[in-house]
């Protein structure tokens, strides 16, 4: 028996960066991949699936829902940025990071899509001064709750306590499942051990993040043991690959619009080593949860130094543990 | 990210004009930048460093030295274009082998330092028409 739930699955296109970026797959390829993976819901980096943001020629725009439409697919989620550090001397003010995500509510609604990912360097007070255009546009704004970052956190609380104050419907969250990094994850292990890691700190970092020792504590231990450049830029990433409960979650359920399925590699059995999705899927049936998730394939990055980065293959693997652990298969 | 796909396959050839050389070069991060986010293009060939008053950068139609990207604040470097970064140097390389290194340097507004990510690659420059 298979517990009701109204998740729905969809595909970031970041997942598709590599092939895109090397021009071997159009934004129309993209949407078609996903969509024949049954995951209809489209989300979009869109610096970089179209060109000359945010003036993005109307015919980009025509292509999008053209494309949208031919493959039985919708528009879920822009993904915005904020600029702040535009000029090289100065940080934008107030004013200008508000008009910044003004400008990505517009966009959105211009994309058709009902939910932006605001990243998560954006101040609060910010996405509550957009809260009255976000509710005549019927935008919701959801913080990329991205790790280090992780609900308990104090910027995400301060966001929390400020939005929430509001009272609108339309700010919430977009949690990145990076920030439930229960292993360590073997695509990132391999890939210093290539660029020179020495092996026995590589076991040392691997057994620290094992038992969750603070990132600090392990940096001052990996440099005591003589670690050279590469061992210290694999400590360091324990700063921003954290375990934190998934089950924190449930509380924030009503106010999550999204769910980005970060991964970085699903194996040959099917499971993806590093974030248990097997642990994570169940909270969000046992919370109610009624948005997609999104899958974001991330391992590209860390193979396309040794190996051939299949971007489809991968998002076609965990979507396929997606409809095993939602009760489809 | 995409180290090895920042210098064009095949692309490093002495200009047309005899002023220097160039090469295609594409923008090392996963969304298209704001010029002004381009804090640095540092070219070395065969070990020797490029100073970076004889760099320039041309991208759909428009060139900046990398002083004036720092103030572009309209233009991109879309994700995955393919711009063309020239070196000015009278003549351009010798024909035969060279090994030219290009180095990114963006100011990325969510983290707190700015990446550098480097390519090196392998030319062969031709023998000039006589």
């Amino acid at each position: 028996m298979t517990t009701p739930h109204d998740i729905k699955r969809g595909v970031s296109l970041y997942s598709y960066q590599y092939e895109t970026f090397l021009r071997r797959m159009t934004l129309d390829d993209c949407i078609a991949h996903a969509a024949s993976l049954g995951a209809r819901g489209i989300e979009v980096v869109s610096e970089q699936s179209f060109t000359g943001f945010p003036d993005v020629p109307q015919a980009q725009i025509d292509g999008w829902f053209d494309s949208l439409e031919r493959h039985g697919a919708y528009a879920q989620c822009h993904d915005m940025f904020l600029d702040v550090k535009l000029y090289k001397d100065r940080k934008l003010n107030f004013e200008e990071m508000v008009t910044s995500l003004k400008r990505d509510l517009r966009f959105a609604k211009r994309l058709g899509c009902r939910n932006v990912r605001v990243i998560v360097n954006t101040p609060p007070e910010v996405v509550v001064a957009c809260v009255p255009l976000a509710e005549e546009l019927d935008v919701r704004m959801g913080i990329e709750v991205h790790s280090p970052f992780h609900f308990d956190h104090p910027w995400i609380l301060r966001y929390t306590e400020l939005t929430r104050a509001t009272g609108s419907d339309h700010v919430g969250y977009v949690p990145d499942m990076g920030m439930y990094t229960k292993n360590y994850p073997p695509v990132f292990r391999d890939r210093f051990l290539r660029l020179g890691a020495t092996p026995k700190i590589v076991e040392y970092i691997l057994e620290a993040h094992a038992a969750r020792v603070l990132a600090d504590y392990v940096l001052m231990d990996v440099r005591k043991l003589g670690g050279n450049a590469v061992d210290l830029q694999m400590a360091e990433t324990l700063r921003h690959n954290i375990w934190s409960n998934p089950r924190r979650m449930l509380e924030f359920m009503p106010w999550i619009f999204n769910i980005h399925a970060k991964f970085y590699e699903i194996d040959d059995s099917g499971r993806e080593p590093a974030i248990p999705y097997e642990e994570i899927i169940p909270v969000l049936i046992e919370g109610g949860y009624q948005g997609h998730l999104s899958s974001e394939y991330e391992g590209q990055r860390h193979i396309e130094d040794a190996f051939e980065v299949d971007g489809r293959e991968q998002v076609r693997r965990q979507q396929d543990m997606f409809k095993r652990l939602l009760g489809e298969a | 990210m995409y180290d090895q796909h920042i210098i064009y396959p095949g692309s490093v050839r002495n200009t047309d004009d005899g002023a220097g050389w160039q090469f295609g070069a594409r923008l090392p991060y996963y969304r298209g930048q704001i010029l002004s986010a381009v804090e640095d293009i540092a070219i070395t060939v065969d070990g020797e460093k490029i100073a970076r008053e004889q760099v320039r950068f041309t991208v759909r139609g428009r060139t900046f030295t990398l002083d004036e990207l720092e103030t572009e604040y309209v233009e991109r470097w879309e994700f995955g274009e393919v711009a063309q970064v020239s070196v000015l140097r009278p003549g351009g390389l010798p024909a035969g082998e060279h090994q030219v290194t290009a180095a990114v340097q963006l100011r990325i507004s969510y983290l707190p330092w700015s990446p550098v990510t480097s390519c090196t690659t392998g030319a062969t420059i031709a023998p000039a028409h006589a």
